[in-house]
């Protein structure tokens, strides 16, 4: 059990340096969501399973959706930008 | 007859009194969103930007051809000032890792049972949790009956933020602006997903009813197992989120509204406030409460426990829905 | 010291990991990589927090089997506080977020030295 703990905290900080050193912004959000997944890991471990929800719904979903959308929506406008530059 | 003041115009408290009536908006001239006049200026400006970029390295190419010593000592240190600065935060970064793993080092063991933490507050949590708060988890119990005054405060940090983000990324339906009426006749559309994903529909048909009973489960039971009303809110929010993304916003409106949104919320908070406040009234002064905490196990148990989990269940889904919509569309 | 180190892995995890979210969040130029470091710094602080209160051998803090001794759970303090901070933590982000999408609706840019010099410029005229 102590080692798998060790391997999964080795992960998170391998998970937390690939966020900073990825160029690609859609790769290090979904770099991000593996991390709280496996933040999830650890707290069951940790025997806190209540943790381990909430982590899982918010961390992993909610704050994961939330990323995608502000770059859908940067895209978007970068979109409509080039639109209106080849009108112009 | 009451005498009219002179300056009544300029009165604070016709201001006042139109603002209540909603005739003028105090802050329309102030912080209000870009005016259109000043959108197509930053676009000019940022094609300047563009445009003296390439300026700038065109002059920095020619000035290093005809050593014009100047510029190259200003673009020499403003580079200079870049690589310092990065130099600077790694080693401030490398110094704050250090020196937090030395303090480490001089802490106790993790997993040791006489650790400074683990120390009288803990135990009386484990030993009488269950006979006052009546909750088998004692986290629960814990979170919403000995500290539930702080999870109030939570709750209102989360409805804080879904007002900040309203404020901040709401598209008015009223506006007269007609850049406006065009970003939201843009953003209706649903620009980037096919329409109606029949992959999308079956799963969601399979998985939404599944996810919402589970997100229920959650809230209900969070006094006996764990979770509670966050986790359990959390799975109810995204559970409305799948939904709205595979049946559109046409059928989400039947279901949930702004109106919906508003009420809920605004019930939810007020309930937990009012049943708080009565029952840190009754514990204050040693009144009996009349709150029966019922038998350990029950689902019908645990005194306020089960109503304030379903209150905050439903803050935080209504937030994480209204996050969504408001980041995709601008308006619920 | 790096015996000790190796018997409270996690802190040391935490730690490392508080290290690398500040170190993106002060290198990286661009406001969304800038948030994701903050986050890493939330959840560090959380992992230090919540392994704070875990005494090994010890079960959940869900009473069992009508089991009320101490020596039977691990300590819940941590888990309640952490349990606030997760979801405050989400709120912040969207917050960020949208102030993010803001400013890129603006300035059409993540870069937040462009930012800067644009906003500065803006001042000036």
């Amino acid at each position: 059990m102590r080692l798998f703990e060790c391997i999964l905290l080795l992960c998170l900080i391998v998970c937390a340096m690939s966020v900073a050193f990825t160029k690609d912004l859609l790769t290090s959000i979904i770099i991000f969501m593996s991390y709280s997944l496996l933040m999830c890991v650890i707290w069951m471990i940790l025997q806190s399973p209540d943790l381990a929800i909430t982590e899982a719904a918010v961390g992993a979903g909610v704050t994961s959706i939330l990323f995608f959308l502000t770059l859908k929506k940067i895209r978007a406008i970068r979109k409509e930008e080039q639109n209106e530059q080849e009108e112009g | 007859m009451s005498r009219r003041k002179d300056n009544y115009e300029t009165s604070r408290w016709l201001k006042f009194k139109k603002w209540v009536d909603g005739e003028t908006d105090p802050l329309s001239t102030g912080m209000e969103a870009i005016p259109a006049v000043m959108e197509g200026q930053m676009r000019e400006r940022r094609k300047n930007f563009a445009l003296r970029k390439a300026y700038d390295e065109e002059l920095a190419r020619l000035s290093a051809e005809h050593a014009d010593k100047t510029e190259i000592m200003k673009a020499r240190g403003i580079r200079n000032f870049q690589k310092f600065y990065k130099i600077m935060s790694v080693i401030l970064c490398l110094a704050i890792i250090s020196v937090l793993l030395w303090t480490i080092a001089a802490l106790p063991v993790t997993g040791g049972a006489d650790n400074p933490a683990n120390n009288e507050v803990a135990a009386r949590y484990i030993e009488k949790g269950l006979q006052e708060t009546g909750a088998v988890n004692i986290v629960t119990g814990m979170i919403l009956d000995y500290r539930a005054f702080d999870t109030f405060g939570e709750s209102c940090v989360l409805f804080i933020a879904s007002c900040c983000v309203l404020v901040l990324l709401r598209l008015d339906a009223d506006s007269k602006n007609d850049n406006i009426k065009k970003m939201i006749a843009e953003s209706d559309d649903r620009l980037f997903e096919p329409k109606d994903d029949i992959i999308l529909q079956k799963c969601a048909c399979v998985l939404v009813p599944v996810i919402m009973i589970f997100g229920i489960y959650i809230v209900l039971n969070g006094h006996l197992s764990p979770g509670g009303g966050f986790s359990g809110g959390a799975v109810l929010g995204s559970g409305l989120i799948l939904y709205l993304n595979a049946y559109g916003y046409g059928k989400m409106s039947r279901l949930f509204t702004e109106k919906v949104y508003r009420r809920t919320t605004l019930c939810a908070l007020t309930f937990y406030c009012l049943a708080k406040s009565y029952s840190f009234f009754t514990g204050a002064n040693h009144l009996e409460s009349g709150i029966p905490t019922g038998t350990p196990g029950a689902i019908l148990s645990s005194g306020l426990i089960l109503p304030l989990n379903i209150c905050v269940g439903l803050v935080v889904a209504c937030t994480m829905y209204a996050f969504y919509t408001l980041f995709r569309k601008g308006g619920m | 010291m790096i015996q000790h180190l190796s018997l409270n892995i996690e802190e040391t995890a935490a730690v490392i990991l508080f290290g690398v979210g500040f170190t993106i969040l002060l290198l990286h130029r661009n406001l969304i990589k800038k948030i994701m470091g903050m986050n890493i710094m939330d959840t560090a602080t959380y992992l230090f927090l919540a392994s704070k209160g875990y005494i090994t051998g010890r079960a959940v803090p869900i009473v069992a089997d009508g089991v009320q001794e101490v020596s039977a759970y691990i300590n819940p303090v941590p888990s309640g506080l952490v349990l606030t901070g997760i979801v405050v933590s989400v709120s912040t982000t969207a917050l960020m977020l949208s102030l993010t999408i803001r400013l890129y609706e603006r300035y059409h840019s993540l870069d937040l030295d462009e930012i800067l010099i644009l906003a500065k410029e803006e001042e000036q005229t």
